[in-house]
């Protein structure tokens, strides 16, 4: 990740004033253009702290070896370069062993856990952003239907988004208890945060409650571009509610739909809040509800390079999905204008 | 212009250059060499002082060393926080940390990252008179680490209104087993959730079965063995069979202690600090009828318990070492002692206290738990202690809900410290 | 839907329909209220009831007590929450200032002018913005141990601009984009040098979007956790990580309603402020994501 900056001067000549008619284009008057790097200086600054630093250091340290134990003295003392040991360690399963080869990583040790995450952050994931996707459009579509009550329902729609996930999580983890109010309304006994399925539901259940009125208003926005004419004119064709919602809602939000799941697939596979805090990431054998992010966490007490190793490949697998959706699916997120808008 | 731009620009990017390049190498000269001989005002951390002695004792040495004086800086009352506050400091070389408050277990791996200054020498700490197995927590690679300050063991509660006399083997109680099933009660529980509580359980059924985890130099794992199959496969046997209740395997010490005040546990293992509790809370159900004893053995003697309790040590990078040593040494007389017990409710590791009939008097298990301390194997000391505890979180954790047999618990804990050990 | 003549079975069915979808509706925005505010209310009335009826089920408040709050703040168990609540105040109000400070430059020239870089510079933006923080975590703890950060104010606005500036840029680039030309352009005609334009002319326009990204930053930065829990001593613990570590009085206890009482705490302000300015809050969140 280079910090790509134009040093060379802009161009000087300003492009022609667009002729009458037509959309307005944005027009270069003269001079605009060469204040831009100035203006963009300080954040291309900021984000090489904040951002590039630690990831060029992560990447560096994850090629590190974590200091090892010298039999001798006793004393941990600091290891080498470890070349991509670490990372075989993580995705090929690979413990050292002390003779100096590696064997596949027993049960017990952090690195056996890696595809038991990468399962459990890819189950997340696809429950919750299908169900938020799916609860999402029906609340959407409420929204807009309903004219009364609007200011009540944007209420009670923010409210779990203004809600701090930490909060949330405790709050859930309060409802999820033993004794808690989920069991005595649900006449079950569920050892919610003890076994495994009920675990990993009840963080889906919490993230779900707290983000599906995000997605609603997102579509919300979409659906409200719509304009009615084209509902009426399909019923006066005789087209079915059905027909309508698959032949023009869904085709005309597909735009604000695949952004926003994009941005919420991006966000669980990154999740951590939630299932720490209600789990500690444990759960069925103790780690049902690890993600990701959870390992990594869990990793840095043992050792910082594999540490890092391991969250350089969070981050890979997170870009490649990201990667997908824009190429593939045709996530429109740099909201340029697409043609014929 | 470009050229004022193209500057600005090398020099943001030069700026970070020396910062990529940073790495936090150890010190050529070793900390430990350094402040031995100084005295001045130092600070104590510790964990939350749940029963309020420190305030008391750093009052009253503030007193008779006005030069000298100490500050509390109190952690919070999560063991792991306090490890992780205790790491970012040291990795740090913070000289604001003079005496700190180390739990049992991790006392191996900060003496081996350099961090404990040895208490030998200039800085020497005497230990007389002292229970032996508390100093062999402080102890790494035959040099004291850290003194021991307070102790703790695991204890057998039992109801002395359903059972006559203690169980003094495993066998004896499971045969008492079926008062438990008469009365529709659970039998036996201690703490089975994936925590540090599981690994104590653990190490205590392997250790009084005759096995260990480690082995002396703390690396080599000595889990697989017939003595250690021996002492897994009761607690796996148990829970299978319904002996330990099935929601026992979520149960940390809070629940435990809530399980037996309402009557629904016979036996129990946890700490004395329930003791007072299970007398005293309101809603507690058992006020008259539990008694307590040292935990069932093997067939020749108690039971080894896990040694809890946590010790005080000085760091590397303080500045005035003399100071610290004195301070130390101050925590580990008589009197203070004396105070933990009757202040504090805490397990004193002075021998002699144990048959103080003014202690006695108010911690009525102190007997008890002498026995039980004596006869203590503290867990495993490793500088890999966190991976070690996972690995012996884990399968046994696996094991006893019936998803890997013993052996394998055993053979995959084995393989688990060895590879934590080489990496 | 008025009947003109008399009623016939058309009109009837029509108005049966619309009925229907009244009631359906109106059911649907019940859930919607429903989904909403019945887990916040219950925390809110567990954090009213008293300890000993942690888990009593009745949905109206019963055994009402400020005790709760008085516990939550209480720091004789070690917790410092009223602490934390600054600590969570003065981190965020720096990383938004900052995040506002240097990204309405960049989003002003990212939306109106071109320069070469500028889609790099875009998609270093949008990379940043999908980045799992998970990956500062190491380094960043490694930096800041070595210049003795740890528990300083700049170790959690640093890592928390990490975010709080792409979110920044992205949604005010959107409202710059939205924004007419032709004032700026008149201004410019009339003599302004750009840097005035821009001052006088489009920051005033854009003020309300200025205030909208402002709120979202803080509550961004509000709510952050991971990267806090790693990085903050427990003098500048945010009100996040002090909620999730929240000590009880007995050792390995759980203290419900206190805990309960410190998250109404937190989120009555942030929910106050999100209902006061819902408007401009929906339309910054949508800015970005519907175009």
């Amino acid at each position: 990740m280079t910090t790509a900056v134009d040093t060379a001067p802009a161009p000087a000549a300003p492009s022609p004033a667009p002729a009458g008619g037509g959309r307005p284009r944005r027009r270069l008057l003269r001079g605009e253009g060469s204040g831009a790097p100035l203006l963009v200086l300080p954040t291309v600054v900021l984000l090489g702290i904040v951002i590039v630093y630690p990831v060029v250091r992560g990447v560096w340290m994850s090629f590190q070896k974590d200091p090892g134990l010298d039999k001798a003295t006793g004393m941990f003392v600091q290891g080498g370069t470890a070349g991509f040991s670490n990372y075989t360690h993580w995705l090929l399963q690979q413990c050292a062993v002390a003779s100096g080869g590696t064997t596949p990583c027993p049960s017990g040790n952090l690195g056996a856990e890696f595809w038991v995450a990468v399962g459990v952050t890819v189950f997340f994931t696809v429950a919750s952003v299908s169900i938020e996707l799916v609860l999402g459009m029906w609340f959407a579509m409420i929204m807009h239907r309903s004219f009364k009550g609007r200011g009540l329902l944007r209420a009670s729609v923010l409210v779990p988004w203004a809600i701090p996930t930490a909060v949330t999580a405790k709050l859930w983890f309060f409802i999820f208890d033993y004794r808690g109010v989920a069991n005595r309304l649900l006449g079950t006994h569920l050892l919610w945060m003890g076994d495994a399925w009920p675990a990993r539901f009840a963080v889906v259940i919490a993230d779900v409650w707290k983000t599906t009125p995000f997605i609603a208003l997102l579509l919300l926005a979409g659906l409200q571009v719509i304009p009615d004419e084209v509902y009426e004119a399909a019923k006066m064709d005789g087209a079915s509610a059905w027909q309508r919602f698959t032949r023009i809602t869904l085709p005309l939000v597909r735009p604000a739909l695949v952004v926003a799941v994009l941005f919420r697939t991006l966000d669980v596979l990154r999740i951590f809040d939630l299932p720490w805090i209600l789990t500690g990431g444990g759960g069925g054998s103790g780690h049902a509800t690890t993600t990701l992010s959870i390992l990594v966490v869990q990793q840095i007490r043992q050792g910082f390079s594999s540490a890092a190793a391991l969250s350089t490949i969070t981050f890979l697998l997170i870009f490649a999905v990201a990667f997908v959706f824009v190429k593939f699916l045709g996530a429109n997120v740099a909201g340029t204008p697409e043609e014929g808008r | 212009m470009p050229v004022t731009r193209t500057t600005a620009i090398a020099v943001a990017v030069g700026a970070l250059l020396p910062l990529a390049a940073c790495s936090s190498g150890g010190d050529a000269i070793s900390p430990q060499s350094a402040g031995i001989g100084s005295r001045g005002p130092i600070t104590y951390v510790q964990g939350k002082d749940n029963s309020n002695v420190v305030r008391p004792l750093v009052a009253k040495w503030n007193k008779a060393h006005p030069k000298e004086k100490v500050t509390f800086k109190e952690q919070s009352d999560n063991a792991d926080q306090q490890h992780d506050d205790l790491v970012q400091h040291f990795q740090a070389k913070d000289a604001g940390y003079d005496v700190v408050g180390v739990d049992v277990i991790w006392t191996a791996e900060f003496a081996a990252k350099g961090w404990l200054q040895p208490l030998k020498g200039a800085t020497k700490v005497d230990t007389t008179g002292l229970l032996p197995a508390t100093v062999k927590t402080g102890t790494y690679n035959n040099t004291l680490y850290a003194a021991p300050q307070a102790s703790d063991a695991g204890l057998l509660y039992y109801r002395k209104d359903l059972v006559k006399s203690p169980p003094t083997t495993w066998d004896e109680l499971q045969a008492d087993c079926k008062i438990a099933a008469a009365h529709h009660i659970g039998c036996y529980s201690g703490q089975y959730a994936k925590y540090e509580g599981l690994t104590v359980n653990v190490a205590e059924a392997i250790s009084t079965a005759g096995g260990s985890i480690v082995g002396k130099d703390g690396s080599t794992p000595t889990v697989d063995s017939a003595a250690a199959k021996k002492g897994l496969t009761r607690l796996v046997d148990a829970y299978q069979g319904g002996e330990i209740p099935k929601q026992a395997i979520t149960f940390q010490e809070e629940q435990g202690r809530t399980a037996f005040e309402d009557g629904q546990l016979l036996f129990m293992r946890n700490w004395p600090y329930v003791y007072g509790l299970a007398k005293t809370d309101g809603t507690s159900k058992v006020k008259s009828t539990f008694d307590i004893a040292p935990l069932p053995g093997d067939g020749n003697g108690p039971g080894a318990s896990a040694l809890g309790g946590h010790n005080a040590a000085i760091s590397s990078y303080s500045k005035h070492k003399a100071t610290a040593r004195d301070f130390v040494q101050f925590l580990l007389s008589n009197e203070t002692q004396k105070f933990y017990a009757e202040q504090g409710s805490l397990a004193p590791v002075r021998a002699s206290l144990y048959d103080d009939p003014t202690l006695v008097k108010k911690l009525p298990y102190l007997p008890v738990l002498l026995t039980s301390i004596q006869n203590a194997v503290p867990r495993p000391v490793t500088p890999y202690y966190p991976a070690v505890t996972k690995a012996v979180e884990d399968n046994a954790y696996a094991a006893m809900k019936g998803e890997m047999s013993v052996d394998a618990a055993l053979k995959a804990m084995s393989a688990s410290i060895k590879s934590a050990a080489s990496s | 839907m008025a009947v003109m003549t008399a009623p016939s079975r058309a009109a009837g069915v029509a108005r049966r329909r619309t009925r229907n979808r009244n009631v359906r509706t109106f059911a649907g925005v019940a859930l919607i209220v429903l989904w909403g505010l019945a887990p916040a209310y219950w925390m809110v009335v567990t954090a009213f009831r008293r300890v000993d009826y942690t888990f009593e089920t009745s949905p109206w408040p019963t055994h009402v007590t400020l005790a709760n709050f008085r516990t939550a703040f209480d720091t004789g168990l070690g917790n410092h929450f009223a602490r934390a609540l600054v600590n969570s105040l003065v981190v965020g109000a720096v990383t938004t200032a900052l995040a506002m400070l240097v990204g309405v430059f960049c989003a002003y020239a990212l939306a109106r002018l071109q320069f070469r870089g500028k889609y790099v510079l875009l998609g270093v933006i949008l990379a940043s913005s999908m980045f799992p923080p998970v990956a500062l975590v190491t380094p960043l703890f490694q930096l800041f141990t070595d210049l003795h950060w740890i528990g300083t104010y700049q170790a959690l606005v640093i890592p928390d601009l990490s975010f709080a500036l792409p979110l920044t840029i992205y949604i005010l680039t959107a409202f710059f984009r939205e924004m007419p030309w032709d004032l700026e352009e008149a201004a410019r005609i009339d003599g302004c040098t750009q840097g005035q334009a821009f001052r006088k002319v489009i920051l005033p326009l854009a003020a309300p979007g200025l205030f909208t990204t402002a709120i979202l930053a803080f509550i961004a930065a509000w709510n952050e956790f991971l990267l806090s829990s790693e990085l903050s001593s427990d003098r500048t613990q945010p009100v996040t990580v002090a909620i999730a570590s929240f000590a009880g009085s007995q050792p390995h206890q759980e203290p419900y309603t206190a805990v309960m009482a410190a998250g109404t705490i937190v989120t009555v302000p942030l929910v106050l402020l999100v209902l006061l300015f819902q408007r401009r809050i929906v339309a910054g969140l949508t800015a970005g994501g519907v175009k």
